[in-house]
């Protein structure tokens, strides 16, 4: 990045620093950085890394919002850097922090054990109804049964979400909304037929009934997935489990 | 996240809940309007549709008494939800005390609201 490109713009980005093996606890940098028009949050970043202070610590990929790995709070809010534009901040100055209700590793990066272990738990691919053998062809599907699910396919894991949600905030065993939004993506999917098996999460206690409908988790996500409303279909949905369990036949199924 | 997934009991509150919801969006305006602005004043209806004789015989029918009970039980068990949860949402946390008090304020409510619409008669 030559000086050219800069237009002599600078903006002040604070950084919320932890460094676990010499900070007691965490605290605000801030790093004078010259900016263009076209540069985003995380190129601000890497300016400060590349120019300013190595030791600075933060997750990136793809730079185009789709890896989903520079999620942070941004003046407060949680969004992707790579995503989010340093002419936006007419003040001069951008507060960058790791992502809020997750443990912090170093600086920006927080640790996603948790968020993964819930992932593994719901058995996010599909699991046929039926097998069918090659001879037997693809599992097909219509435009119709596609839509019912396909917004909730484009989650990128980037977990802002759950920043946004003040119940995950609260109570972390709350199996949260970017999960919820992956669960009915299969459970939704016409080629999927574990679906009882999932909403054995859906509706626990660490399941759908600790969302109060704030709402912000699907205003904040960067792919206009919205958690909210599979949250919303599967509460309906496991309440309906709930009451109708009494009245289905016992069989093999719990 | 534990491996043993314990089935939440949530429906049942959820459902009245969200019962008492629907019933508040439907009847609460209106019964605003009615008991307070309409009748005191005089506007629309007759200064003395809730007249005690009025109210009395109301609530003697099978269908004014199932309606008053509704609108009291589930309003309450809707409003008792709410702040259980708005209180999770200011930190007060002893859950099992804060949902002991909101639900057997409901189930209190419930209870004297029938009592009462029984011992009215019919």
């Amino acid at each position: 990045m030559s000086e050219s490109h800069r237009n002599g713009k600078v903006i002040r980005i604070e950084v919320l620093r932890y460094r676990p093996e010499q900070d007691e606890e965490p605290f605000l940098q801030a790093y004078e950085v010259p900016f263009s028009d076209d540069m985003s949050v995380l190129q601000g970043l890497q300016y400060i890394k590349d120019w300013l202070d190595g030791t600075l610590s933060f997750r990136w990929s793809c730079r185009m919002a789709i890896c989903g790995s520079c999620g942070m709070m941004i003046d407060g809010e949680p969004r992707l850097a790579c995503k989010t534009f340093l002419r936006d901040f007419p003040a001069g100055a951008v507060r960058v922090e790791a992502l809020a209700h997750f443990p912090v590793e170093r600086d920006l990066v927080i640790r996603m054990d948790d968020f993964l272990a819930k992932l593994e738990s719901i058995k996010p691919w599909i699991i046929p109804k039926e097998q069918r053998s090659i001879a037997q062809g693809e599992y097909l599907q219509t435009p119709a049964q596609l839509d019912v699910y396909e917004q909730f396919s484009s989650c990128i894991n980037c977990l802002l979400c759950y920043a946004a949600c003040p119940q995950y905030g609260l109570n972390p065993d709350f199996v949260g909304p970017g999960i919820m939004a992956l669960l009915h993506r299969y459970n939704a999917d016409s080629r999927d037929g574990a679906a009882a098996e999932r909403m054995e999460i859906a509706g626990s206690e660490a399941g759908v009934f600790n969302c109060t409908a704030v709402g912000y988790c699907s205003e904040v996500c960067p792919k206009h997935v919205d958690p909210a409303n599979a949250v919303n279909q599967n509460k309906t949905r496991a309440a309906g489990d709930y009451f109708l369990r009494l009245a289905r036949p016992k069989g093999g199924a719990k | 996240m534990k491996p043993a997934m314990k089935r939440s009991n949530a429906p049942i509150f959820w459902g009245l809940f969200g019962a008492g919801g629907m019933l508040a969006a439907l009847f609460g305006p209106v019964l605003v309007f009615v008991t307070g602005i309409a009748v005191p004043l005089g506007i629309i209806l007759p200064a003395d549709a809730m007249s005690w004789s009025h109210m009395h015989a109301f609530a003697q029918h099978w269908a004014g008494k199932g309606l008053l009970f509704v609108v009291v039980a589930l309003f309450m068990w809707h409003a008792m939800h709410r702040i259980y949860h708005s209180l999770h949402d200011l930190g007060v946390h002893a859950a099992s005390a804060t949902r002991f008090a909101c639900y057997g304020l409901a189930v209190l409510a419930t209870l004297l609201a029938a009592g009462a619409l029984l011992a009215v008669g019919f």
